[in-house]
């Protein structure tokens, strides 16, 4: 071993030390806050308690607005799921005619149609339509803005199964609708749980369409309440708010893990969370 | 090329259209009927919408008051009302610096180093490593927004905590630095993981022979590895930055403050719209980041269509 | 059990392009028959079209004299093997076999006996629970025909069927194939590239090119006598000698041709002296003559041997034109040496030289 390569190996290992350090120290706070008597925004080591769990499940709003989440989510991940398989499966087997000048426009609708860049429309259109304050609202606007990203997944996962499945199926006298139950759907079931998953992790995450279009705090989810509460202050706050970071955040980290377990993480590329 | 045969005496000719030509037997009409509720909520929420921004762009639609009820068309008005207005001019630059600053220099070179360093490292380092990574990216934009928050903070704040320097309000006296930080770490993830696909595709022979001629670190990567993911960049370069153009975070951390500091187009929309009720203008100002939008997408999959 | 005739039969894509292009053909009740050609040729989707997951753009297929051109494939009576197998991965193989009957409701005790008899006859026993993830190749491979043989078809089509085995199995496959129907003697129409395959399986065999059919016939009429050049270079394991020549004047029923500087005996009955032909004969007919010969002969200087098994693929060079010839094993003669080739009138076949078509009805040699 020369002096050089050790040398190297040092500022190798120093250098992976200072990007993990980059990336978990901001994290450290939500791993310590919540267990800590006297939570404060710096990083220490907690004085072990669940005091504030206690507190977060006694918030008014709190365990509310994870329900409003739930229900935003389910309908939109279901809704996702059901349109975007249906679509799929058509586009992938059937040459409808224009077939591949849809597909071109999904792609660039997927990435050129932003939330940010149509917020102000929506939310005029909403309002016109009187869905101002509705989660059904809320979970609607969501599904027509992840549905062609969906589409094209499911698209992808379809036509990577052999057509021969259906068509023995179709030889032996299957029906279509007996096709699409028996063989179509339990093959790309998969493929239905990875996109019924990614589209609950986006919608959950999602903040500027219920903030757009929820006014009553009693119907927020918990994206947009705990902006509400952080713009509110105060030390209550501080024992709520890193309980419930804490406990918004578990959903997606165990779904992300299931998914990357149980199918291995597929990497889409250009598909962001 | 012969012709239909003539039906052979005692058996009718076979009528009607024959079995559909798909795998399933779905035919055309029930695959429109198929494809037709998805489109028909993209069209509602998604096409409609940007078709509508064109329209409510050219009048003077406002939030409250007399424009609410009945606003009236003022033609391009809003147009040239943006390229007389400083505050629009400064949120097109400070959105140039946020893009620059986290996608183009610190997702890209800290994504492609940590793919690059992750190669060849132990395992259990790359995957605890990653692990972190990969959790600034999937967790809710809104908990991470406050992580930052609390690290910033001018009093308890772990950034100051470390550095010694308490009672530095960053988010206040350092906006745009402390949300290029953020979004460089928030968004690394996605680069990292792309670059790393694309260094498998490298042939390892063709490493291998480099090393054996002798070429150094950044020799090999100069004129081996780069020639072989170059569309991978661009790809990369051209997503990221779409994203962070059109990304609502700053929204979370500043508001666009202090004093418009911080403000890109994203939040200065938000702001104009629905804390200043200006539907219209706003509406001009949406409609030229679609546009923006627009052209890099095209760039984007042009790209795509050569590489397949 | 049925036949199936095909008239005027055309396939045409999207694209324009004629996959199956005017074909008439008939298969026999409980006939083994194969379609043989090189990938692109058509064969696949001319079983395709029997099946019904091709539409016919023309002309009439018909199943046991009933007209299905225009029916539902499930409705036609066909059995199908998939070249991939298609097994429904999330089925137990005695799902997968009974598909078919669950399909058409039929009730689930005679479902089970089904499995149980059909995994009987292809050996599957004990199996039966099993994912087709947990299967050999092979074992997937009669999951497939069960599977069709439990559905009751009339006709039994195969896409190259063994195809996706390894060679040491194929072998075993072949036979236990062969076999099997034999005992069912259910018209079978199967695919393949592999003309060593269509051989040892068929009753008879369609050689296809771009569509169209270019020969039809036993297997032994397809590698004794092929009807063109095309189907002469497709058939046989070592290619057939292809060489310009031009027709002797005939004497009698034998006559000869000059080719490669030397001559062959060639029946010449119909082709006037003089015409300029290609001699197709085949390395196997070709022998190296011991001692002297007197009537046409081909003389030449060994240029290499190939060990090929049981007997050595000798190329020899007569007059500048390479010339292949099969001799038993451990009588290759080293290169350099001089040789000379004879061959018997019935196996030198002449082809048009721009048709590519057999010439003169000479008699078809006397299948022994």
């Amino acid at each position: 071993m020369t002096p050089g390569f050790v040398l190297r190996r040092i500022g190798f290992y120093v250098l992976i030390c200072a990007i993990t350090l980059f990336f978990a120290v901001p994290m450290l706070w939500i791993a310590s806050a919540p267990f800590d008597s006297s939570p404060g925004l710096g990083v220490h080591w907690p004085d072990w308690t669940l005091e504030n769990f206690r507190k977060t499940l006694e918030h008014p709003y709190a365990m509310h607005s994870m329900v409003n989440s739930l229900l935003i989510c389910v309908t939109t991940a279901v809704a996702v799921t059901l349109f975007a398989a249906l679509a799929s499966y058509a586009l992938s087997r059937v040459r409808i005619p224009g077939r591949d000048a849809l597909l071109y426009g999904l792609l660039l609708l997927s990435s050129v149609v932003t939330g940010t860049a149509a917020m102000v429309p929506i939310f005029v259109m909403m309002f016109q339509l009187g869905l101002i304050d509705s989660r059904f609202g809320v979970a609607l606007v969501m599904t027509g803005g992840l549905l062609p990203a969906a589409i094209f997944i499911l698209k992808d996962f379809v036509d990577a199964v052999p057509k021969s499945y259906e068509e023995s199926a179709r030889v032996f006298g299957a029906s279509t609708g007996q096709i699409l139950r028996d063989v179509v759907l339990p093959v790309a079931r998969p493929g239905l749980a990875t996109i019924m998953v990614w589209a609950f992790v986006n919608s959950w995450g999602n903040f500027l369409v219920p903030f757009l279009l929820l006014r009553s705090i009693d119907k927020q989810p918990g994206a947009v309440l705990m902006q509400t509460l952080t713009d509110e202050g105060g030390s209550v706050n501080l024992q709520v708010l890193p309980v419930f970071s804490l406990l918004f955040s578990i959903p997606v980290v165990v779904l992300y893990l299931l998914v990357n377990s149980r199918y291995g993480f597929r990497f889409h590329g250009g598909i962001k969370s | 090329m012969a012709s239909p045969s003539a039906p052979v005496e005692g058996v009718a000719p076979a009528r009607g259209r024959g079995p559909a030509r798909d795998v399933a037997g779905l035919g055309v009409g029930r695959a429109f009927g198929f494809v037709a509720p998805a489109f028909l909520l993209i069209g509602a929420f998604l096409i409609f919408p940007a078709l509508w921004t064109i329209y409510i762009g050219i009048t003077n639609y406002r939030l409250t008051g007399v424009e609410a009820v009945s606003p009236s068309v003022v033609g391009l008005s809003n147009y040239t009302k943006a390229l007389n207005d400083a505050l629009f001019h400064n949120a097109l630059w400070l959105t140039l610096v946020f893009v620059l600053g986290s996608a183009i220099i610190g997702q890209n070179i800290l994504g492609f180093t940590l793919a690059w360093i992750m190669r060849r490292t132990r395992p259990a380092v790359r995957r605890t490593v990653e692990a972190f990574v990969l959790l600034a990216w999937i967790l809710p934009s809104t908990v991470v927004a406050y992580l930052w928050v609390a690290f910033y903070d001018r009093d308890g704040g772990t950034l100051n905590s470390l550095l010694g320097t308490q009672g530095t309000a960053w988010l206040i006296d350092y906006p745009m630095a402390c949300l290029v930080v953020f979004n460089t770490w928030r968004g690394t993830a996605f680069s990292m993981m792309l670059y790393s696909s694309a260094l498998q595709a490298v042939p390892p022979s063709q490493l291998e022979s480099a090393r054996m001629f002798g070429a150094s670190g950044w020799q090999t990567l100069r004129d081996v590895v780069f020639p072989h993911i170059r569309g991978h960049v661009l790809t990369n370069t051209l997503l990221i930055s779409l994203w962070t153009a059109n990304d609502f975070s700053p929204f979370l951390l500043t508001k666009g403050g202090p004093n418009h500091e911080s403000e890109t187009v994203p939040v200065y929309i938000y702001n104009v719209a629905l804390q200043g009720g200006e539907l219209g203008y706003s509406s001009a100002i949406s409609f030229l980041l679609l546009i923006a939008n627009l052209l890099v997408s095209l760039v984007y999959l042009r790209l795509l269509r050569r590489r397949s | 059990m049925a036949g199936i005739d095909i008239e005027g039969l055309a396939t045409v894509y999207p694209n324009g392009v004629r996959a199956v292009d005017g074909l008439d053909l008939h298969v026999a009740d409980g006939e083994f028959f194969a379609l043989l050609g090189p990938s692109g040729c058509g064969k696949t989707t001319l079983l395709r079209t029997i099946a019904g997951l091709e539409p016919a753009t023309e002309g009439t297929v018909r199943i046991d004299a009933a007209d299905v051109t225009r029916t539902e494939p499930g409705k036609r009576g066909v059995a199908m093997v998939f070249q991939d197998y298609a097994l429904f991965p999330h089925m137990n193989v005695s799902e997968n076999i009974t598909y078919p009957l669950k399909v058409r409701r039929v009730a689930m005790a005679t479902r089970t006996a089904t499995a149980e008899r059909t995994a009987g006859e292809l050996s599957l026993q004990g199996l039966l629970e099993r994912k087709p993830a947990q299967l050999s190749g092979g074992q997937q491979q009669r999951v497939a025909l069960a599977r069709a043989i439990a559905s009751q078809g009339k006709v039994l089509l195969l896409d190259e069927p063994l195809s996706n085995l390894d060679a040491r199995l194929r072998l075993e496959a072949r036979t236990f194939l062969k076999k099997l129907q034999r005992d069912l003697g259910i018209t079978t129409v199967f695919v393949t590239h592999d003309q060593a395959e269509a051989l040892a399986l068929a009753d008879r065999i369609a050689v296809m090119e771009s569509g169209k059919l270019r020969q039809l016939g036993s297997p032994r009429e397809v590698f004794a006598r092929p009807a063109n050049t095309f189907v002469a270079n497709f058939i046989g394991s070592t290619p057939m000698n292809l060489l310009p020549g031009t027709v002797a004047a005939a004497t009698g029923e034998v006559g000869a041709v000059s080719v490669a500087g030397g001559s062959l005996p060639a029946t010449t009955v119909s082709v006037p002296a003089d015409a300029e032909v290609t001699v197709g004969i085949r390395p196997e007919y070709l022998t190296v003559a011991s001692g002297d010969v007197t009537g046409p002969a081909l003389r030449g200087v060994v240029v290499v041997a190939e060990n090929l098994g049981t007997q050595s693929l000798v190329t020899v060079d007569c007059d500048g034109t390479l010339v292949g010839v099969t001799v038993p094993e451990e009588t290759e003669p080293s290169p350099g040496t001089a040789v000379v080739l004879t061959a018997p009138a019935s196996r030198v076949l002449l082809y048009d030289r721009d048709s590519g078509e057999l010439l003169a009805r000479q008699p078809t040699p006397v299948a022994s």
